[in-house]
């Protein structure tokens, strides 16, 4: 049985959970794109998603916050359970768990907005007009992504005039604005330069302590250097999840070994 | 050639290097023509539209075309006020400004964010065909169905009226702005829709606040577009909205526009060189001058609001 191999893989003391993902399969129309995927995420933490590119790993992250609804064609089974509420159930509304659960793109995709209306724009959609609280909130969510000192005097500037690296940070400070419960990273720092990319992971660290991270990423220095547990996926199924000294040490499963060798991928 | 014969070389030409390059020039020649002939027609307009203005401005005095109120080159004693048939076309093309603009923004909007792909696929054609409709039909249109509705409403409303007129103009230019319209919210990047959403925004934010404003540069080249094509309009205002020069910007009189005016006086019998006949080109050059400035300002309108994404 699969789903006993994988519990046996799984670390045997569990720490505080923030989401619960059970038996879960997602469809592209006919294309079985994740099968039968169980495992955690720990509160607070950063997990990492690895895999060779079309393991699923991009697909799975964006389970998480109902990205997939956006397109037609899509089709959830299992569960995503946050505070025991299953948040991919056709019931619960896709907004309602963006909301709490927001996302970085592989890409760094600010509005064409100033930098305040960037970092404003999830309050403005809750439909806040508060203007020193959202004064209050952007400064917190710059100082958070480690901007505000970069951008503090052009706040109303275009987006656009940062740099690669400060327009991933906004994105960064948008993103967690609002207080989300945890952040999807789709590869943040693919479209990064190496010094960017070290203050992108810098970053993420320092924001373990406000909220949960889940981040998909092909490379595997990157998953090292500074997730805390790790996925392994390998075409649509999750292979190993442990955390992330035991599977790039002492790996349970030969694919996982091969993958981390540089063998597959 | 023979490879004992000789070590390659860069300098030298080869024959079939000199026919590529006769080739690639041929073609820029012929492309150039090509580019040169609307450069040229438009070229040409001009001059002729100034050329005879010059000697119409010889006879009339500019100032009085410019300031005067009354139109009337063809009485005994003539005036030549040219804001007596530039209110026609201002009113006119207002009203069919204030249909078009939010109609087609509207239809734009919903075409590209909500309809399903195989709505939009039937409904896009269908929309544009309106814009195939014949000027002249909806001309009658407006005389014939929509002024007597109209009249209904306003029953002092004359048979002849600028706001039927400008709605029914209104209707025509609806498919151009919401076709340009949704070219331009369809050419913003999917990652900035994806962005949004995945913040919480509902569709209708992401479509207000990130779509709209990202395409605002090609939109608002959509609203210029609508403008010059109501200011330029001829056949709906010569149909429905009468013939008579007034000074007025009240929609619910009859009055001429600058393109009523000049087909009415065209289709008469005026010998060339006559100041009748001058006054065309000089209702033209005040016509063009107008679609040159709203050109002018959409085009500064969407350097400004221009979004780079």
């Amino acid at each position: 049985m699969v789903e006993q191999e994988q519990s046996q893989s799984m670390v045997s003391e569990r720490p505080p959970v923030v989401a619960e993902v059970v038996d879960l399969n997602f469809f592209y129309g006919d294309f079985h794109a994740l099968k039968n995927i169980n495992f955690y995420i720990p509160a607070n933490k950063v997990t990492a998603l690895i895999g060779p590119s079309g393991c699923g790993k991009t697909t799975l992250l964006r389970c998480f916050n109902r990205m997939h609804d956006l397109y037609p064609g899509n089709r959830y089974e299992g569960g995503i359970l946050v505070n025991g509420e299953n948040i991919i159930s056709p019931k619960v509304d896709p907004i309602e768990v963006r909301m709490r659960i927001s996302m970085v793109f592989q890409k760094p995709n600010p509005f064409p907005k100033s930098i305040y209306e960037n970092v404003a724009y999830g309050l403005r959609v809750r439909g806040i007009r508060d203007k020193s609280l959202i004064d209050q909130k952007v400064e917190e969510a710059l100082r958070g992504a480690a901007l505000w000192d970069e951008v503090k005097d052009r706040l109303h500037e275009s987006a656009y005039a940062l740099s690669g690296g400060q327009q991933q940070r906004l994105c960064i400070a948008r993103a967690i604005v609002t207080d989300p419960d945890i952040v999807l990273f789709d590869e943040p720092t693919s479209a990064l330069d190496p010094i960017a990319t070290r203050s992108i992971e810098e970053l993420m660290v320092s924001l373990k302590e406000r909220v949960t991270i889940i981040i998909v990423t092909h490379s595997m220095q990157q998953a090292a250097r500074f997730s805390d547990y790790t996925a392994f996926m390998y075409m649509g199924e999750l292979i190993e999840f442990n955390d992330t000294k035991t599977v790039f040490n002492n790996a349970s499963h030969p694919q996982t070994q091969e993958y981390i060798s540089g063998k597959i991928g | 050639m023979a490879k004992s014969e000789a070590v390659f070389s860069f300098t030298k030409v080869s024959a079939s290097r000199r026919i590529r390059d006769i080739k690639e020039k041929a073609i820029e020649v012929v492309l150039f023509l090509a580019a040169s002939v609307s450069v040229l027609t438009t070229v040409g307009i001009i001059f002729l539209l100034i050329e005879e203005s010059v000697l119409f401005f010889q006879k009339v005095s500019f100032w009085e075309f410019i300031t005067g109120t009354e139109w009337t080159p063809l009485f005994a004693e003539p005036s030549y006020g040219i804001w007596a048939l530039l209110s026609g076309t201002i009113t006119t093309s207002a009203i069919a400004l204030v249909v078009s603009i939010p109609m087609g923004t509207i239809i734009a909007i919903y075409l590209s964010e909500f309809a399903s792909p195989k709505l939009r696929e039937i409904c896009k054609p269908i929309l544009e065909l309106l814009a195939a409709i014949p000027t002249v039909v909806y001309g009658y249109f407006a005389l014939l169905f929509v002024t007597p509705l109209l009249q209904k409403i306003f029953p002092e409303l004359p048979g002849f009226n600028m706001l039927s007129a400008g709605i029914v103009m209104g209707l025509m230019i609806v498919p151009l702005v919401s076709s340009l319209s949704e070219d331009a919210m369809r050419a913003v990047p999917v990652s900035l829709r994806e962005g949004s959403m995945a913040m919480g925004a509902t569709k209708l934010q992401t479509a207000i606040r990130v779509v709209f404003p990202a395409a605002i540069s090609g939109i608002i080249a959509s609203y210029i577009l609508a403008a010059s094509r109501a200011v330029g309009e001829t056949m709906i205002v010569a149909v429905a909205a009468g013939l008579q020069p007034n000074f007025t910007f009240n929609p619910l009189k009859s009055a001429a526009t600058v393109t009523a005016y000049i087909v009415q006086v065209s289709l008469g019998d005026l010998p060339r060189g006559t100041l009748e006949y001058q006054t065309i080109f000089a209702a033209g050059l005040a016509l063009f001058v107008m679609t040159l400035i709203l050109n002018i300002i959409g085009y500064l309108l969407a350097k400004r609001y221009r979004e780079i994404y």
